[in-house]
């Protein structure tokens, strides 16, 4: 079975390609990249275009005129609620909602029930992926047993399991010392502990923001410093132990002002933030919608500024999508009870596009954050293009302006923000192991 | 107006019909027969999912008063835990084709939810820290009684005013009637920015009780709630009252003729002195008579939705 | 718009129905006039003068608000503006002449016949209208009528008095 993708715009960040060209696809793997000019690539074919005549009956052709064409995405911060929530979400909807988004890579969280603090639910986990999965998921293992914070989980047998990273995401590890043990321990299995950075006591019963929009709509704050403070005591324990640490899901003006700090430092720290906290601000909660409320909380302006300054100067190595589906009864509830969260893997490409739209990165620049940089930090041997590898694509129409329609989500989350929003670049095509997914 | 949610999306011209109908009111409560037929044949649920037994009686009072046929749903937190969501319970109650929905819940945001899901007007009683808006109009109904005017008059709102909804209420009420307002309390227990929040540049903030009384005109005492203390917002409710509590030596500061006003129910010696309660200056039973014509008076306000451009019929 | 009544004939009329009210009751003493607000409480005051004029006993007058009583309240755009009343005197056992300035419809005045019966209990109720200008949807008659004016349903019929508007006039207005 072979496949051609024809007259793409093609961005390879992992090989360094950036040309129009046509990308020939056989039995699932990158057969050839032909680029129709010549450009500063290792991997290029002079010969131009194949020729129309001798071409084999059993050619798929993806007219990809127009059109860009990138490798397959990874998110390295997604809930896939199985096992425990399936109500919310299974591997299977989670991972189709990711092929929509244009991701074929899923780091899922352990936040799941059982936690994923062991090898049988790593196991579990990935043999759930293998069989019903529509890409490649990669689990994240608890830090501690339960993700209670007392004790640390068996990380190396998880590691050997396949659990790719470790976080108790969802909560912090809020003892110091089990945090220290932790990047030390980890610097055995060479793997990056990523951390939820929420001081509970100072963000106890908090649900917004705290500021004008808490005090205008009578609920409780999360001041920013909630956040703040375990990252600077994050980076604090990764300059004395030396492991590997990645800070999730960045809010706040300050906690990047301390990551750009601690990497000028040269201490090995790395870090995330996602679309709605570049989208949007505390304004979002304004008429206590819930689809709004995600911990941590949406934030001012000058946050949402500074996170695109982070974005652009690298102190944001990444764009991840924290998807956290939940089900419909569980939102449609008053504010204080209903779960945080935001179901995001089909709208994270089209919400980044907007920082290329208005000329804060590059199209390359924000590429590499949703490809090279997670890959690097999370240790998945990824080489995009390059003769022999498998196939994994997403071709995009960075042109066409759609509606976000939540009816229309694959995934069982339907919990967002953005629906009806006008928005441009469209997944047209994902292809990735489990076959090429079409998306009018 | 459909819905009364509080008083921020209240405007001046509504809020002076309906202090200015509740005189009329007033005075049917004092008639033999204390009863209007003007909402005869509605339908009202009091939903309270927060006990309250002055409240609701004081809706339940004002409902019957119009008229009303009156239906009473106490709903304790554990009816939530037993599996109900608040939906459910909403559509529960759609299915009895009722007119208006008194709602009080712990929950900030469950009027604007609620008057989300049904065809019924929604009257906020309370939600959470949010808003109280008929208390708050009256306790502008009694000001406006004890002193004939609101604008231009300096009203201390003095104690917890981060956890409340009756002074929340009373800021966006008061400050829309031309008074001018001062936030009395420990630093602990004021809210975040205050002056972005409601809209209001001229809010004055103290945290020495002496300094805010000053010639004041109005002082509105707020409930202190037992449960901060443990939280740490204050050390106890001992030095709470030596430094925030109302004593006749501080009323003494405020002008001759202020008045002082409490919400209910006191909790006498923490927030107020027994003295002071008691007073020749206080207002608090004032009020409380107050809130049943006021709320006939919110009533009677929202129980014209247009079916038709109807005039006058001579 | 026309002007039916000038400031004289207004003045020469209600000093008729002054004479018309003293001259059927029988205990001067049981009388009391209550305007209808608005437009009924102005005349009841100068009623009252006029009365007193005759009869040389005090005559107590009050006014009366309708708004919560009225029938057409579900179907306004907006809840009617309440105004004051005030009766200070006990109408129990009482004649109370009812004051309004136009009789149309019926409507306001069944509604204060019921806002009446809530506070007391008179010994007999009259209307007295300055004009009637016809259209009854209810049983409702006035005893006392200062004129008749058939008018049409989209005219409009206004009593200015000087009390408000600096002039006693009466005007019919077509919509």
């Amino acid at each position: 079975m072979r496949i051609l993708i024809k007259n793409g715009q093609i961005i390879d960040p992992f090989q360094g390609i950036t040309g129009k060209g046509d990308i020939l696809i056989e039995d699932g793997k990158i057969k050839e990249v032909f680029l129709v000019d010549a450009s500063n690539s290792y991997l290029r074919h002079q010969s131009g275009s194949p020729k129309k005549k001798n071409l084999p009956v059993d050619l798929k052709i993806i007219d990809a005129e127009g059109l860009y064409v990138f490798p397959g995405l990874i998110d390295m911060h997604c809930h896939l609620r199985e096992p425990g929530f399936s109500h919310k979400e299974t591997i299977r909807t989670g991972t189709l909602a990711g092929i929509r988004g244009g991701f074929t890579n899923l780091c899922c969280m352990p936040n799941t029930n059982p936690v994923n603090d062991n090898e049988t639910v790593t196991e579990f986990i990935l043999r759930k992926a293998y069989a019903e999965g529509a890409c490649y998921v990669y689990p994240v293992g608890a830090i501690t047993k339960g993700q209670r914070g007392e004790e640390l989980a068996e990380l190396g047998k998880m590691h050997s399991a396949g659990c790719i990273a470790f976080s108790d995401d969802g909560r912090p590890v809020m003892n110091s010392l089990i945090m220290r043990r932790a990047l030390e321990y980890s610097k055995a299995f060479n793997v990056p502990i990523i951390s939820h950075c929420e001081d509970l006591a100072l963000s106890e019963g908090g649900v917004v923001n705290e500021g004008k929009i808490s005090t205008r709509l009578g609920l409780r704050g999360i001041p920013k410093e909630a956040e703040e403070i375990m990252i600077a005591r994050d980076i604090m324990l990764a300059r004395l132990t030396g492991g590997r640490l990645h800070i999730a899901h960045v809010s706040t003006k300050g906690g990047v002002e301390l990551i750009r700090r601690a990497k000028e430092q040269g201490i090995n720290v790395t870090a995330e933030t996602c679309p709605h906290y570049f989208t949007l601000t505390e304004e979002a909660v304004s008429d206590y919608n819930t689809n709004a409320k995600v911990n941590p909380p949406l934030r001012t302006e000058e946050d949402l500024e500074a996170l695109i300054e982070g974005l652009k100067d690298g102190t944001l190595d990444v764009i991840s999508t924290d998807h956290a589906p939940h089900h419909i009864d569980e939102k449609l509830q008053e504010f204080d009870a209903a779960p945080s969260g935001i179901s995001g893997l089909e709208t994270a490409l089209p919400l980044s596009l907007r920082l290329v739209q208005k000329g804060y990165l590059s199209l390359e620049k924000l590429l590499r954050k949703f490809t090279v940089e997670p890959a690097r930090i999370m240790g998945i041997p990824k080489e995009g293009f390059k003769e022999g590898s498998i196939a994994e694509i997403v071709i995009v129409d960075l042109e066409r302006e759609f509606r976000i329609k939540k009816e229309d989500f694959l995934s069982l989350g339907k919990n967002t923000p953005f629906d009806g929003w006008s928005l441009k670049g469209k997944v047209i095509f994902t292809i990735c192991k489990t076959g090429i997914y079409e998306f009018k | 107006m459909k819905h009364l949610l509080g008083t921020k999306d209240l405007s001046k011209e509504m809020i002076k019909k309906i202090l200015s109908s509740a005189g009329a009111f007033k005075d049917v409560l004092r008639r033999d027969i204390k009863k209007v037929p003007t909402l005869r044949g509605k339908t009202v649920v009091n939903l309270f999912f927060e006990p309250s037994t002055r409240t609701r009686t004081s809706f339940e009072l004002a409902e019957k008063r119009m008229s009303m046929d009156v239906l009473n749903f106490s709903v304790p937190a554990s009816a939530v835990v037993k599996g109900e969501s608040l939906l459910d319970t909403i559509r529960t109650i759609e299915s009895y084709e009722i007119d208006y929905i008194v709602i009080r819940h712990q929950s900030s945001g469950v009027p604007h939810f609620i008057a989300k899901h049904t065809k019924a007007s929604v009257i906020n009683a309370g939600d959470g820290m949010n808003e109280h808006p008929t208390q708050a109009l009256l306790d502008a109904f009694t000001i406006l009684e004890k002193k004939g005017r609101i604008e231009g008059l300096d009203i201390a709102i003095v104690g917890d005013i981060l956890h409340s909804r009756v002074a929340r209420s009373n800021i966006y009420c008061l400050s829309k009637l031309g008074a001018r307002l001062r936030l009395i309390g420990p630093p602990t227990l004021l809210p975040p920015a205050l002056k972005e929040a409601f809209g209001i540049s001229e809010l004055k903030v103290f945290y020495r009780i002496e300094e805010g009384l000053e010639g004041a005109d109005v002082i509105m005492m707020l409930r202190l709630q037992k449960e901060r203390q443990i939280r740490g917002f204050f050390p106890s409710e001992g030095e709470y009252f030596r430094f925030w509590g109302l004593t006749p030596e501080r009323l003494r500061l405020a002008k001759p003729d202020a008045i002082v006003m409490h919400p209910g129910p006191m909790n006498r010696g923490i927030e107020i002195s027994t003295e002071v309660a008691d007073g020749p200056q206080s207002a608090i039973l004032e009020q409380v008579t107050n809130g049943i014509a006021i709320r006939m008076a919110v009533l009677y306000a929202l129980q014209t939705e247009a079916q038709g451009v109807g005039e006058s019929s001579g | 718009m026309k002007v039916i009544l000038g400031a004289e004939e207004i003045e020469r009329i209600l000093s008729r129905i002054a004479h018309e009210i003293a001259e059927k009751g029988r205990r001067a003493e049981d009388l009391c006039l209550i305007g209808i607000q608005r437009g009924g409480v102005y005349l009841a005051r100068r009623l009252q003068r006029l009365l007193e004029g005759i009869l040389k006993v005090p005559v107590p007058v009050g006014s009366l608000d309708i708004s919560f009583y009225r029938d057409d309240l579900s179907i306004r755009k907006e809840a009617p503006q309440v105004r004051k009343t005030d009766i200070s005197f006990d109408i129990t056992g009482k004649r109370v002449i009812l004051i309004d300035d136009v009789l149309f419809t019926g409507r306001s005045i069944r509604a204060a016949l019921d806002a009446l019966m809530d506070m007391g209990r008179p010994a007999e109720i009259e209307l007295a209208v300055l004009i009637d200008r016809g259209h009854r949807e209810l049983p409702i008659c006035a005893q006392y009528v200062g004129r008749n004016v058939p008018t049409s349903r989209d005219e409009r019929v206004e009593v200015r008095l000087v009390e408000e508007s600096g002039k006693d006039e009466v005007v019919i207005i077509k919509e």
